[in-house]
């Protein structure tokens, strides 16, 4: 017995060109080969392409001056700023519209998806047809109807509506801004330091809980804190408050801050759509949740919104996370639509820019790049989040 | 067979003859209670059964009332159904033009197509629609449905492009509307389809440079936005070509959907193939089969089976994102419809073209997810037990 034992372990002679091992090498190493051959025959063949064509190549552009105007800038911003100064007004505004639309549809979709879920005929059958419409129609159209809706039904900048100093009007919503004071930065510390407080606060009144069983209106003291210290300080600094009021001159509005109607075109566009997708997310996190689950706090005497608050969209949130992830992916991809409706995004701003220098390999290689970095920024942080709300199992 | 024989033996007898008599006597048969039955009482609960349930039906209710009423108005009572001129229907402000769309709809659905051929995209649409809709008969999924589709295509081919049998040669630049919505959707789907099941195998493989290679593809591809791909297709394309070599605009189109979808399709696909138990694997190994045999006999039939109604959803997807390629100016339906926006002869009927367009993707889109929520429930019931 001893004396066959190591004559087992000697694997069987094969022939080098069956053995799976070197197989596997030499597979990959020509699927390798040919994937390095077909990409230096591109690389060739575009370098010949833009000798000829005399194509400059790099990112010098970036430093020069772009020569065109952005309706709407969150950053200071002229015709004789450079490309790159464009480009990052551009992406500042693809993070706004992607942002606001990911909390708007959240919450949208929220509603409606338990709006399905509801007791209420009506309101079920109602949330049912609204997701069905909308799912099913493309956004790109979604869109084109909203923005005609938008700057067909309201009026011009003469006869705009009129909220305080808010116009609304087709050239789009002016409101006043506060114009820039030294205190305004100290408001902003004082807010950070009331929701660093607040959450302090949170971590004492739940371990008092844990403890004593003693309840603390958690709620009202935070909102004390985040709205009452900027308050405090505001006072302090003797009110300085000037605003910087939208006139009428000539055709248009100046001074204030104007949201532009393609803005809001995309935005609702946006947030309509993808409150559709997020809807039938949350009803599927809602029903995967056991019935068992919300009859037990029926039991324990919790009402309904606080069942749902506290013991069902919990649980829900495990379903839901990994789905909404990939939603809020598409939200900020989506938001590339913009160009068709001429909302100034980064890529209706490179795309302007690909056509003044004629760059285009540089230019879609940084939508390319500014979309890789969104999106792999998003999917890290929901990955975060999901691993700390996931189930801890024995 | 009677009930005697089927009844236990254990049985007392007059719980036997309870049992007969329940069986066989129609007074056994007992009308409902009354009150739980009738409209008025499925209103007092599906609609008012609380005080805030009360509320919002009625809010709801009125709302709408307000706008399907008004809908209405503008769309049956108000509206123009036939006029020479756009002038009729622009003095008849606060209607629907309808006479605009019988006028506009063939140019939206053909585009730029020559008049008088209009009839070859027509067959080519009935014939994909009529593809797409034999597709989703489940004794047509062996040999039968990729033969009907290959021969589909052949047909599309001669039909669309013509300069065969008789038939005049019509390029791409002049292609549009429905059928070039619809080729774009099934064409790159079917050369995603290939491509995908690869990617979705090489990311499960075990060699680094695989697995790399197609993880990088895929997330690189699902990472950016669908308009990027195509904006590269169409200016970047033609500087990777080498010298004289030139593809046409809709090729290239149909270039970054096909690298698009098959990014995606992949993703799906895993999804099949991680569903399948260990156990399939090793018995395939166990077997002796080969890589090749086991994946194309044992792993692949059963994950795609798997996978089809996620499939159908993500077509739903393509579908949709065709209407993209209005950005870079090609003519599908969606594009077809805002140039006839634009017509100064009939400029200003938005609303009937964007309805319209609207409820022809609607229905197409619709359909598709009725048949996939079917499949779902149909394919899902031997799994429950």
């Amino acid at each position: 017995m001893a004396g066959r034992q190591p004559q087992a372990s000697v694997p069987p002679r094969v022939a080098p060109w069956r053995d799976p091992v070197i197989r596997g090498y030499v597979f990959q190493i020509v699927v390798f080969g040919a994937v390095v051959a077909l990409a230096w025959w591109l690389v060739t063949n575009t370098l010949q392409n833009m000798e000829r064509q005399k194509i400059a190549s790099g990112f010098g552009f970036i430093t020069q001056e772009s020569g065109f105007d952005i309706g709407d800038t969150l950053i200071p911003y002229s015709p004789a700023s450079t490309y790159g100064e464009a480009i990052w007004v551009g992406i500042l505004n693809t993070l706004r519209v992607a942002l606001l639309g990911i909390v708007f549809s959240t919450v949208l979709g929220t509603v409606i998806g338990i709006g399905r879920l509801s007791t209420n005929w009506l309101l079920a059958k109602i949330c049912g047809w609204y997701v069905e419409i909308i799912r099913n129609i493309p956004l790109l159209l979604q869109l084109f109807i909203w923005y005609k809706l938008i700057t067909l039904y309201s009026p011009g900048p003469r006869e705009a509506a009129t909220i305080g100093n808010v116009f609304i009007s087709n050239r789009g919503v002016q409101f006043p801004v506060p114009k820039a004071d030294p205190a305004h930065m100290w408001m902003g510390i004082a807010l950070l330091l009331g929701i660093a407080a607040s959450f302090v606060l949170a971590r004492w009144a739940k371990a008092r809980q844990h403890a004593t069983g003693q309840q603390f209106p958690t709620g009202w003291a935070t909102l004390g804190l985040i709205l009452g210290l900027p308050l405090i300080v505001f006072i302090g600094a003797g009110f300085p408050l000037v605003w910087d009021v939208p006139e009428l001159k000539g055709f248009n509005f100046q001074g204030g801050v104007v949201l532009l109607p393609e803005f809001f075109a995309l935005l609702l566009g946006l947030t309509i759509y993808t409150a559709a997708f997020i809807a039938e997310i949350v009803r599927a996190g809602i029903l995967a949740v056991n019935r068992g689950q919300s009859e037990a706090a029926a039991a324990l005497g919790l009402r309904p919104g606080t069942s749902m608050r506290l013991v069902i969209l919990p649980q829900a949130l495990r379903v839901i996370i990994p789905p909404m992830t990939s939603q809020y992916l598409n939200i900020t991809k989506n938001s590339s639509l913009a160009i068709a409706i001429g909302y100034p995004d980064v890529v209706a701003i490179l795309n302007t820019t690909m056509n003044q220098t004629g760059q285009a390999i540089e230019g879609t290689a940084l939508i390319m790049a500014c979309y890789l970095t969104v999106s792999l920024s998003i999917s890290f942080f929901m990955n975060w989040y999901n691993k700390k709300i996931s189930l801890v199992e024995r | 067979m009677s009930i005697d024989q089927t009844l236990p033996g254990s049985l007392a007898p007059e719980d036997k003859a309870n049992l007969q008599a329940a069986a066989g006597a129609p007074e056994a048969i007992v009308a409902p209670p009354g009150g739980t039955g009738g409209p008025v009482l499925w209103m007092r609960k599906n609609l008012f059964g609380s005080l805030r349930d009360s509320i919002i039906t009625v809010l709801l209710g009125a709302v709408l009332l307000y706008v399907g009423w008004g809908f209405f108005k503008w769309a049956v009572i108000g509206a123009t159904w036939t006029a020479q001129t756009a002038d009729a229907c622009r003095a008849n402000a606060g209607g629907a033009c309808w006479a605009y769309l019988v006028e506009k709809a063939p140019f939206m659905l053909y585009g730029t197509y020559p008049f008088e051929e209009r009839w070859r995209p027509t067959i080519v649409s009935l014939l994909i629609i009529a593809m797409l809709v034999s597709s989703c008969d489940r004794r047509m999924w062996n040999w039968r449905l990729a033969a009907m589709w290959v021969v589909g295509f052949a047909v599309s081919w001669i039909l669309m492009f013509g300069g065969v049998f008789g038939l005049p040669y019509v390029e791409t630049g002049l292609w549009g509307g429905l059928p070039v919505t619809l080729i774009l959707s099934v064409v790159a789907l079917a050369a995603a389809f290939p491509m995908a099941i690869l990617l979705a195998l090489g990311r499960r493989s075990n060699m680094p440079a695989i697995k790399a290679l197609c993880v990088g593809f895929i997330e690189l591809i699902r990472g950016v936005p669908l308009i990027s791909l195509l904006i590269m297709a169409s200016v970047m394309l033609p500087l990777f070509l080498p010298e004289g070599v030139t593809i046409d605009k809709f090729l290239r189109a149909l270039v970054a959907f096909s690298l698009f979808a098959a990014a995606y399709l992949a993703e799906v696909i895993r999804g099949g193939l991680q569903a399948i138990p260990k156990g399939q694997y090793e018995a395939a190994d166990a077997l002796g089969l080969s890589y090749r045999l086991k994946t194309q006999m044992i792993i692949l039939p059963q994950a795609l089976r798997l996978v089809i109604p996620p499939l159908v959803n993500t077509f739903i997807g393509f579908f949709k994102d065709t209407s993209l390629v209005y950005i870079i100016g090609i003519y599908d339906l969606l594009t077809a419809g805002e140039s006839a926006v634009k017509d100064p002869a009939w400029r200003g009927f938005a609303n009937e073209t964007y309805l319209f367009l609207a409820a022809v993707y609607f229905i197409f889109c619709f359909s598709m997810s009725r048949y996939s929520q079917y499949l779902e429930r149909d394919l899902n019931k031997s799994h429950r037990r």
